[in-house]
């Protein structure tokens, strides 16, 4: 297979704008012969959909929650980044771009990255316009906040509710054209496979949840809107109904899976409780500005406040070890994400840890308060605090706070080319369900800012080019290829709730949670890769003898949904694990044991690993194959990340 | 802890429905409200039986899914925390807790404590929005907001759309929601041009989808998840008097 | 017209209405109560005849008298109706209720409150003001005035018995929780809230609850303690 990533020739300044004008464009009065499907309502989605109604396309939203407005994009917290430059400390397109690439690692495409930082000016733009109360100074101007280490202040945020606000402005936009009669809106409604005619992506199937029927919608174009696959690890900052079903069914009819091991763990969430534990709660990176990470220096001490004998405020200053300090002496406490991350794993996995599970470490605002007084600290992280009492019941004012890392984002996705179409032509992926701009890991408050510019300002542009080319003739949803797909849809299902076993869904998506998070999490190693392939090979076999499924198909069955989800996961699963054990290098949120410098960093390998890795399907139990498309660095210079 | 549990169980809207009672054993303290429920559900499923259906997914608070009535109050008896931050410290060894759908002739019943919301949807569509296009729109510091009404909106802006005042609401009313939408758009310029006609389609959409009447006993504001004030309420109905006097809607 | 029926079958047009008529309620218990004081005068009810007097006969009052009547009824009528409405938006209600903290008690019972409001209206209507029009009311001749009807007299035989006294204290009280969240209340419907003038109404509209409502009980009991024509 060959993949056209379809880069515009020309300087990169250039290529988005002279792509524009190369595109073919769809007249005005022809756009209301063509008939869009768009599956998820979440920035990427709401923005999609919204802008191709504005231009008067007639297109269909599919959402599984009860209301568009609850897709997950909701709980993002910190900001959007754009290279507005407002505070004139030096930001600019140029520098967003080059920020994205390089905190990506390396594995990104220089031309996507360079339009989304061009386009991410206009999002601000447009938010304003639709009323997202942005925070501002008090001269009336937008406010802005550095974020994730960035070294220009570039973030805008709306208190810790930014995800919500952009949603919500989204969601206005698009509920504006269901008024209007161009957005047909399906709530509660999930899609269960795609519908390929002649190679082409003509529809999909979907299953409404309410009354169980599973119906069919024709269109010209499917736009894959559905978010990240987090949930594989069972445990995560995603939401609990999070999935990866509409992706990975659209990855069983041929669209490649693009750099699946590429997930990012965030260091500090309140750490797990117990076993009945459902999800992780993130709390703000911006804790890490004031407060110290520690761990006791000796195991120990670490039994002894796991077992509740000592408290850590007993514990003197001499018996800590402020490991991110001691370590990186110039970063300290503010060391990426990654690092961050990996470093807690490594302390506990000593034996040193916290926390009644051990599984967590201090992060202690003592000094902070000391220094800055209890009233300022509570300025800055008052909400933070609050929230993290009434989860916990400690009170992070006497007691350091616990943190641990956890699953948060996935770069990896669909594969699409530079107009964000996958190799399906006619489908289309936006947002976190793509690969394309992330490279091998997010910066802080970039996540917004990809899920809007792709709904917003390139697929307006970038579909219109597929679709003038196809004929003015409705999609006929009485095709064999839809009877086909339904009938498997219908099957699959058939067979969940037919199995009737002994184990529950959410049994076996733990079991693969912690066989992911274990060989597949924070730091990997060929010996375990290789083990986790086994494992989860042999839980999905157990799955499909032995799960159970109560209730029916024509109801209200959240217990079958999930059986769908997991399912996928199941699949998906192995795939992250052999696309990890594939990659022999570390970059970003992929870590290799076996490839670190001296120092214990991450040791890329641009050789041979400077490539996106796109999977192709290889079939229930097969093997899939390997694409490659190899990445080209013209612009920006390749250097190793050093933090000490 | 253990715990008594009387759920309200209803197989779909056609259905009466009724509480069934389940005891709890050995619940952890540190666990959510709806941590809980998982152990119950899991239990049913392993027996066999469906699980209680609830609406939820972020847990964090944020995405307004979650819905519960528990102990005759919605989202529980913790102030200003949507059901999924209700944490079982709160109670204690031996507790009997009721737990109920919302109760709305604008949210009927689906299916035991999941109800239907989209009246919310509905008023949204009729106007809750600012009419502008993507793309060709003036920079985004084009024009001064200040910061203390920017504040303003967005604390109208933080509704999660979860409903609780109209489960609180003795009367079923939506005003809250309603208000919180209206006024922040109505605060902001850019949601200036149109506020006479949206206050007055959103409020008739309002009317039409069934809610009861305010009658400004603020048990809305003291039940919403993100505590959002009364004073919303006064200026949609200053916005609505004013819009109904002086539109050119006839 | 149609908007203007449209408005005042909308939810918050009628809710306007009934802050609007409540308004004028409450302008008139001031009235009320301001004219009522010269029951205390103690010249065996001259003032208070003559005021009364000026009260039947006066035309602009008169208009009044009639927009008052108007305002209750439509005040009735229109809680009424949405008192219906509010009704049938839950058709199927919880097995568990608690009150929300911060909620008064008044604010929830508002139905109830203005029902026994508008029974002690009834009643107080019944007793002075259809005797005064309809009835036999003695007269009282006073040197400038004229014979004039001694309505004083009237209440001063109402009030002397301890039954009607304690009825009429009793409601008050009513009247009282009544106000207490109807003055607020009417406020805010009309969107008339403001951080620096709400804590200011509420204030006001808390001590007008109590120092009206009070001052109307001591009519009865003054004259059930001090000028009973039984004792």
């Amino acid at each position: 297979m060959n993949l056209n990533s379809r880069i515009p020739e020309g300087p990169l300044a250039e290529k988005w704008e002279k792509h524009k004008f190369n595109v073919k464009l769809v007249n005005p009065a022809n756009k209301r012969k063509f008939d869009i499907i768009v599956v998820g309502t979440g920035l990427a989605g709401a923005s999609a959909a919204a802008s191709l109604a504005e231009l008067g396309y007639n297109v269909k939203v599919f959402t599984f929650h009860d209301s568009p407005r609850r897709a997950h994009s909701i709980a993002a917290q910190g900001g959007i980044n754009a290279a507005k430059n407002y505070q004139n400390d030096g930001d600019s397109v140029y520098r967003l771009f080059y920020d994205t690439v390089k905190g990506g690692d390396y594995r990104s495409r220089e031309a996507n990255v360079y339009r989304l930082a061009q386009v991410s000016v206009n999002i601000i733009d447009q938010c304003v316009a639709q009323g997202v109360p942005f925070a501002r100074e008090y001269g009336g101007l937008l406010d802005n906040r550095s974020f994730g280490g960035a070294q220009v202040s570039r973030t805008f945020y709306a208190k810790g509710q930014t995800g919500q606000q952009l949603l919500i402005g989204a969601y206005q936009a698009l509920s504006r054209q269901v008024a209007t009669g161009k957005i047909k809106l399906y709530t509660r409604t999930e899609m269960l496979d795609l519908v390929m005619i002649d190679g082409h992506a003509k529809g999909i199937i979907t299953r409404n949840l309410i009354t169980g029927k599973i119906e069919r919608h024709a269109g010209h174009a499917v736009l894959l809107c559905t978010g990240g696959y987090g949930n594989v690890f069972y445990l995560s900052t995603n939401a609990m109904a999070s999935n990866a079903t509409a992706a990975w069914r659209a990855h069983r009819k041929g669209a490649l899976f693009a750099n699946p091991c590429f997930t990012q763990i965030h260091p500090t969430c309140i750490p797990v409780s117990g076993l009945y534990q459902s999800k992780l709660t993130l709390m703000s990176e911006s804790l890490r500005n004031d407060g110290r990470v520690w761990v006791p220096k000796t195991v120990e001490d670490a039994e002894k406040i796991r077992k509740g004998q000592i408290k850590p405020t007993d514990l003197p200053e001499e018996a800590r070890d402020y490991y991110l300090e001691r370590r990186y002496p110039s970063f300290g406490n503010l060391v990426p994400r990654d690092v961050a991350s990996r470093n807690a794993k490594y302390v506990c996995d000593e034996g040193r840890g916290v926390g009644g599970t051990g599984l967590a470490v201090y992060l202690d605002f003592a000094d902070a308060i000391r220094r800055d007084g209890k009233s300022t600290i509570e300025a800055r992280y008052g909400n933070l605090f609050e929230m993290y009492e009434k989860i916990t019941g400690d009170d992070p004012y006497t007691l350091p706070m616990m943190i641990y890392p956890a699953v948060h984002y996935t770069m990896g996705g669909l594969w699409v080319d530079y107009n964000l179409m996958t190799n399906i032509p006619g489908l289309y992926a936006l947002g976190e369900a793509n690969f394309s701009d992330h490279g091998a890991n997010r910066l802080g408050a970039s996540a917004l800012m990809q899920g809007l510019a792709d709904g917003y300002f390139v697929i307006p542009y970038t579909m219109g080019d597929y679709v003038a080319s196809l004929p003015f003739k409705k999609v006929d949803a009485s095709h064999p290829a839809f009877d086909e797909a339904e009938k498997a849809v219908k099957d699959g299902i058939n067979k969940l709730l037919s199995i009737k076993g002994t184990r529950t869904v959410d049994d076996f998506h733990r079991e693969l949670g912690s066989i992911m998070w274990e060989y597949c999490g924070m730091a990997r190693n060929a010996e375990g890769l290789t083990k986790a392939i086994g494992l989860v090979q042999q839980l999905r076999a157990d799955f499909w003898k032995d799960v159970k499924v109560n209730g029916s198909a024509e109801e209200l069955n959240m217990s079958l949904e999930k059986a769908n989800r997991v399912a996928d996961f199941l699949e998906l699963g192995e795939l992250m694990i052999r696309d990890a054990l594939h990659r022999e290098e570390s970059c970003g949120g992929h870590f290799r044991d076996e490839y670190q410098t001296p120092e214990g960093e991450a040791l890329r390998n641009d050789e041979e690993f400077s490539y996106v890795a796109a999977w192709e399907y290889g079939g229930f139990n097969g093997e899939p194959t390997l694409h490659k498309e190899d990445l080209v660095f013209e612009n920006v210079k390749l250097t190793q990340r050093s933090y000490k | 802890m253990n715990l008594t549990l009387k759920v309200w169980r209803q197989k779909g809207p056609a259905d009466k429905g009724g509480f069934v009672t389940y005891e709890m054993k050995d619940i952890n303290h540190h666990m959510s409200f709806l941590e809980m429920m998982d152990v119950l559900n899991e239990r049913l499923e392993r027996e066999g039986q469906e699980p209680v259906h609830f609406d939820h997914d972020c847990r964090e608070g944020i995405c307004g899914s979650c819905a519960m009535h528990i102990n005759g109050r919605p989202h529980g008896p913790s102030k200003g925390t949507a059901t999924c931050q209700l944490h079982m410290r709160l109670f204690n060894d031996g507790d009997v807790i009721t737990v109920e759908p919302w109760r709305a002739k604008a949210f009927p019943v689906v299916k035991d404590l999941v109800v239907d919301r989209s009246a919310f949807d509905r008023i949204i569509q009729a106007g809750g929005y600012v009419s502008v296009n993507t793309g060709g729109v003036p920079d985004a510091n084009e024009i001064p907001v200040p910061k203390k009404i920017a504040d303003e909106a967005f604390n109208a802006a933080t509704c999660i759309s979860c409903g609780a005042c109209v489960a609180a609401c003795k009367n079923a009313s939506a005003m809250l929601f309603v208000s919180a939408k209206v006024s922040q758009l109505a605060l902001l310029p850019q949601g200036k041009v149109e506020r006479k006609n949206r206050v007055e389609r959103m409020v008739a959409q309002m009317d039409a989808e069934g809610f009861g009447n305010c009658t400004n006993t603020q048990a809305c504001s003291v039940e919403c998840p993100k505590e959002i004030s009364q004073d919303f309420i006064a200026m949609m109905n200053r916005e609505y008097i004013g819009a109904k006097f002086t539109s050119d809607n006839v | 017209m149609s908007w203007l029926t449209q408005t005042f079958s909308s939810s918050i047009g009628r809710k306007f209405l009934t802050a609007i008529t409540g308004l004028f309620l409450i302008f008139f218990l001031v009235g009320h109560v301001t004219g009522n004081l010269l029951l205390f005068k103690p010249d065996e009810g001259r003032a208070f005849n003559e005021y009364t007097q000026f009260m039947t006969g006066n035309l602009g009052i008169m208009i009044v008298r009639y927009l008052l009547y108007a305002a209750i009824l439509a005040h009735v009528i229109i809680t009424v109706l949405l008192g219906i409405h509010n009704r049938k938006a839950r058709p199927v209600g919880y097995t568990k209720q608690v009150p929300s903290p911060h909620v008064s008690w008044s604010s929830r019972n508002m139905g109830i409150l203005g029902t026994l409001v508008l029974v002690f209206i009834v009643i107080h209507m019944a007793n002075f003001w259809y005797s005064l029009k309809w009835g036999v009311v003695p007269t009282v001749n006073y040197a400038e005035a004229g014979e004039i009807k001694n309505l004083y007299h009237v209440v001063q035989s109402s009030f002397s018995e301890l039954w009607y006294t304690a009825l009429y204290v009793v409601m008050m009280v009513f009247l009282a929780f009544h106000l207490m969240h109807g003055f607020q209340s009417a406020f805010q419907t009309l969107g008339l809230r403001h951080k620096k003038y709400w804590p200011i109404i509420r204030s006001v509209g808390f001590w007008f609850s109590i120092i009206v409502p009070f001052i109307f009980a001591l009519m009865p009991l003054y004259i059930y303690f001090f000028r009973n024509i039984n004792h």
